[in-house]
């Protein structure tokens, strides 16, 4: 299991030994991120979409849109779902088949990421309350994978929501019931979904005693642990998770956190600049 | 809920024989084809096909997991087609419907006929593709991209294969189906080729003709693939194009930089040659 974890000893040696003289095997210094490209309303029969590449690490975004009901304990909200799939083109040793935890995780990370930036306001997708609300369906399909999942797959989820468009129901809508008339999709009018954060998230690697940020594929096989902050717009931290089976110190955190947001505003005006 | 529906046209075709995307009865969509797209894959495709996307990645040969699968005379190819959840309309579930499963078997088998597979014994030869935008015809669009991927792997190949779907809509036979044609047409027929010695390797049908409108339809089909296996040769090209190109350039570049410090070189000895002279 988990077989792309596997790397040659010389491998693990030579990025070790390069850590220690401050270097890393692809040439960056330790704070670098590596080259992003962006692209919007990349899908056209999703309701909103992008396509973000880190490095060779491509992942797809979707939104699709849907009438639903909201769930038991929140009657009052919308709902919006992350999903991620592992697609086996995006590297030879992912396998076919049900998502397995890795995919989960980074579906996970990324909707903790909205969910708490409050990049969407849940209320304002509720139709007729408690009975009829706005469902996003957000799946990430990663295409090609080179280290950190989770930094592109939050940028691509926030880059298809910045372009989602929600239908506008006609105002007497929670009168008409189950009455309602599936409309002709040249009649709809379409609304752009409220955007009021841009939540990024900074992952950094520890490798031996060196905080790395945005780990390649190779930098991932060994890191003895990893920590992902999601940093919103006014600079605050809004999610983390600790991956890998090493360890953090508090003074190892509290650095990781220095560095999320002295790159955070960087990478929120890429998110801006693209339209 | 569904969001929305398509508004159906009374006619699919109009007095003029112009089909609802204003197309001729054996016009094609526009197609574009690129390959070695991905970069951990040994050979990939990216297909645009109307509005149809697709990616396909090619891995192997390589070791066959799980070993019970293994052919010892022949390379085992194994073929997985998924649709994105927001390719469609209304959202997909992620898991694997009856229907890609299908389509993944019939579009190995397409694929088949054309792989040197007595090559490659105890082997695996991975086709995976991703369908991520959908648009009527996917499984053809995907035929030809994983053909072409399987070129980027360098696999041995007796020939591309390209594939088209035809039908009938108002009556008329009609080349390259879009949506609303697959959707509301009289048939739906794909079909897929082995160009050069004219080989059909797919081949379906659903709805009403008869054989003489199917004789008709699949000499469209040819006539559109012929035209298709054009611009998956030229994408195959483009690529090799590019390299040589990139070549090309450094070496300008590389003699530009030889030439500079020769000329820098020259300078130097020359006002060497000019102090030595003011000494005199």
């Amino acid at each position: 299991m988990d077989s792309y974890k596997i790397i040659s000893d010389i491998e693990r040696n030579h990025i070790l030994a390069l850590t220690k003289k401050g270097l890393r095997i692809d040439g960056r210094g330790f704070k670098d991120v590596r080259d992003i490209t962006i692209e919007t309303s990349y899908i056209p029969k999703a309701e909103g979409s992008s396509k973000v590449t880190l490095g060779n690490t491509m992942i797809v975004a979707g939104v699709k849109v849907a009438i639903g009901s909201p769930y038991a304990d929140t009657p009052d909200s919308g709902v919006i779902t992350v999903n991620a799939e592992l697609s086996p083109i995006a590297s030879p040793e992912f396998e076919p088949g049900p998502p397995d935890e890795n995919s989960v995780e980074v579906a996970r990370v990324v909707d903790r990421g909205i969910r708490h930036s409050n990049i969407v306001d849940k209320d304002k997708l509720v139709i007729i309350p408690g009975e009829k609300v706005f469902v996003i369906f957000l799946d990430l399909y990663v295409l090609s994978y080179d280290g950190n999942l989770y930094d592109a797959g939050e940028m691509a989820a926030v880059k298809a929501l910045m372009n989602t468009k929600l239908p506008k129901l006609p105002p007497n809508f929670a009168e008409l019931k189950g009455e309602w008339i599936t409309p002709v999709k040249e009649d709809i009018e379409w609304i752009p979904l409220e955007i009021s954060d841009y939540p990024v998230s900074v992952t950094i690697a520890k490798i031996g005693d060196a905080l790395v940020v945005d780990p390649n594929a190779n930098e991932e096989r060994i890191l003895d642990s990893r920590l992902t902050i999601t940093i919103n717009a006014k600079n605050e931290i809004c999610s983390m998770q600790k991956g890998g089976a090493g360890s953090f110190t508090f003074e190892d955190i509290s650095n990781a956190i220095d560095l999320a947001q002295e790159l955070a505003p960087k990478l929120q005006s890429r998110l801006k600049e693209t339209k | 809920m569904a969001l929305y529906k398509y508004s159906i046209p009374s006619k699919l075709i109009d007095e003029n024989g112009i089909r609802v995307d204003k197309r001729k009865y054996n016009e094609l969509r526009p197609l574009s084809c690129k390959i070695g797209v991905l970069p951990k894959c040994d050979g990939s495709a990216y297909v645009e096909m109307g509005g149809n996307k697709v990616l396909a990645g090619v891995f192997g040969p390589r070791k066959v997991a799980p070993r019970h699968i293994m052919n010892p005379n022949e390379a085992v190819v194994r073929t997985m087609y998924r649709m994105a959840t927001f390719s469609v309309d209304e959202r997909k579930s992620p898991a694997p419907s009856r229907r890609e499963v299908e389509l993944s078997m019939v579009i190995r088998t397409a694929l088949e006929p054309a792989v040197f597979v007595s090559y490659y014994p105890k082997t695996l030869i991975d086709i995976f593709i991703q369908v991520l935008a959908a648009d009527g015809g996917t499984r053809c669009a995907s035929i030809n991209a994983a053909s072409l991927a399987l070129a980027d792997a360098g696999i041995a190949l007796k020939d591309l294969v390209t594939a088209v779907a035809v039908g009938k809509v108002g009556g008329k036979i009609v080349l390259d189906l879009c949506d609303l044609e697959d959707k509301e047409g009289d048939a739906d027929l794909p079909m897929a080729m082995m160009p050069q010695n004219n080989e059909v390797t797919l081949l379906q049908f659903d709805g009403n003709m008869s054989k003489a409108e199917f004789m008709e339809a699949i000499n469209l089909g040819m006539f559109g693939i012929k035209q298709i296996y054009k611009v998956q040769q030229d994408a195959i090209r483009a690529k090799f194009k590019d390299i040589s190109e990139g070549v090309a350039e450094s070496e300008i570049e590389e003699e530009r930089e030889l030439e500079n410090e020769r000329e820098k070189e020259r300078a130097r000895v020359g006002k060497r040659e000019g102090e030595g002279e003011s000494d005199d």
